[in-house]
């Protein structure tokens, strides 16, 4: 018999999670899965690992969920002074900088592996990863967590430059299906967010609405109830 | 304007009467006795000019600049106290480059010339510190365009279209106000520029002068730099030549 305190009582937050950005033609499309665990203990199911740091410039988050917040917070507190004192909104670089500074300066603290993302009127549509370390890198589509690692391949021939949004916004939802598929620290729902000139939108793909692959059985047909 | 504020004067900690903090007047006047500096703002950038003194022919040309370069897309001009001046840019440097390093972006001059300022006020609070002995006339190239600023040893800035300070400030302002800045590139600025420092500049007072100048600009590629030599040399000719046709026009010329 298990004790009644288990491991996961006392384990840390950790976000397993598939994280993605990626840049379309005319903005950027943020995507991730749901699941948080404490050990092998799905904390919440339905967490939102997407995070607004300012009204045009969103982060997603992996790796330690306290690390994450932390850092997102302090972000969002510059950006909101900094955004003041310039006297327009921030552009994504310098979101993604001062995420890194932090990222970079505490790496011997922190467990967080981030992607920047949004858009400004200067650049556009911007993607910068920030994974474990604190390097800054700006690519044109990133991925994140455990579950990236599932997807390389996948990427590497499915992705193609200046998308539309629906097909920007397809092909995020189905790399985190597929990742949440083959790895089992990412599950839940997809939620996606659409950030270009016109604003923001958010989206939300639940088990029915997210892509099959081959030997997987549809939901809503339980043997159990009949 | 000119009264002397006995026994208000002694600290810069001290309020006269009449609400005057007369040590910041004082240094006013170390740079009202220096080398005219001069800023003008054109339509597609910035022209900073200065009459630099020379007071020993010993002296290297090129020496002892009072235009310095604070970053890609900015420069400060400096009037008074050479040393002060030296501080001044020497924070305008580092505030630049720290901004730079913590939002991954190059800082807008008015923010610039906002922790300048703040910079120079705050050595106007305590005992234990002067005011600074200079005025700085900062110029530069951002995303809101091209913009001149001038810090004075108050601690107060404001943005101008046409700036002068030191000695001949009141004939540059008046030459300024005649141009027609909007209309003018600063290809036609630094002539004109270069015209105002050899008309304010008294030969009978001041013996040798060099004119220093720098600009930012589209043409610089939203650079500051100096003033490529060739136009350099074109606007000393032109500015010499409108010198001397002043001076026969006025009968100054001993004949």
């Amino acid at each position: 018999m298990e004790p009644m305190a288990g491991e996961w009582t006392s384990a840390a937050h950790s976000m397993g999670t598939t994280i993605m950005a990626v840049e379309y033609n005319g903005g950027v499309i943020l995507g991730a899965d749901s699941r948080t665990t404490t050990g092998v203990y799905v904390a919440n199911r339905a967490s939102d690992k997407i995070t607004q740091l300012t009204d045009n410039v969103y982060l997603c988050r992996s790796g330690s969920a306290a690390d994450t917040q932390v850092v997102s917070d302090y972000v969002r507190y510059f950006l909101n002074q900094h955004t003041i004192q310039l006297g327009r909104e921030a552009t994504v670089k310098t979101a993604a900088t001062l995420v890194k500074e932090l990222a970079y300066q505490n790496k011997s603290f922190l467990q967080a592996g981030m992607i920047v993302a949004g858009w400004d009127k200067y650049d556009g549509g911007s993607v910068y990863a920030v994974p474990l370390g604190g390097t800054l890198l700006r690519l044109p589509f990133a991925t994140g967590g455990s579950g990236s690692s599932y997807l390389y391949g996948f990427l590497d021939q499915a992705w193609r430059p200046q998308m539309s949004k629906d097909e920007a916004e397809r092909f995020v939802v189905k790399s985190i299906a597929l990742a949440i598929a083959r790895d089992g620290a990412s599950g839940g729902v997809v939620r996606t967010v659409t950030v270009n000139e016109h604003g923001v939108e958010r989206n939300f793909f639940a088990g029915d609405k997210l892509p099959l692959f081959h030997e997987e059985i549809p939901p809503g047909r339980n043997s159990l109830l009949a | 304007m000119s009264s002397i504020g006995t026994g208000y004067d002694l600290s810069v900690t001290t309020f006269s009467p009449d609400g005057r903090v007369f040590q910041i007047e004082y240094a006013n006047k170390a740079i009202d006795n220096s080398g005219t500096v001069v800023g003008i703002k054109c339509k597609d950038g910035v022209v900073l000019g200065v009459e630099k003194l020379i007071p020993s022919k010993m002296l290297l040309e090129g020496s002892n600049r009072r235009i310095h370069a604070v970053h890609k897309h900015a420069g400060m001009a400096v009037a008074g106290l050479a040393a002060d001046g030296r501080q001044i840019v020497g924070r305008a440097r580092s505030e630049a480059s720290q901004y730079l390093s913590f939002y991954g972006e190059d800082i807008p001059i008015k923010e610039l010339c906002d922790r300048v300022a703040h910079y120079v006020h705050l050595c106007t609070l305590y005992w234990w510190l002067r005011p600074f002995g200079s005025a700085a006339i900062l110029g530069g190239y951002d995303r809101d365009g091209p913009q001149l600023y001038m810090i004075e040893p108050s601690g107060v800035a404001y943005r101008y279209f046409g700036a002068a300070v030191g000695k001949g400030r009141q004939a540059a302002k008046t030459a300024i106000e005649k141009l027609k800045l909007l209309e003018m590139t600063c290809r036609e600025g630094i002539i004109a520029v270069a015209k105002i420092i050899y008309e304010v500049h008294d030969e009978a007072k001041d013996k040798a002068f060099e004119l220093e100048l720098s600009w930012v600009c589209d043409e610089s590629n939203k650079q500051h730099q100096r003033v490529p030599a060739d136009l350099l040399e074109e606007a000393k000719v032109a500015a010499k030549a409108a010198k001397d046709a002043l001076d026969e026009d006025e009968g100054m010329d001993a004949d």
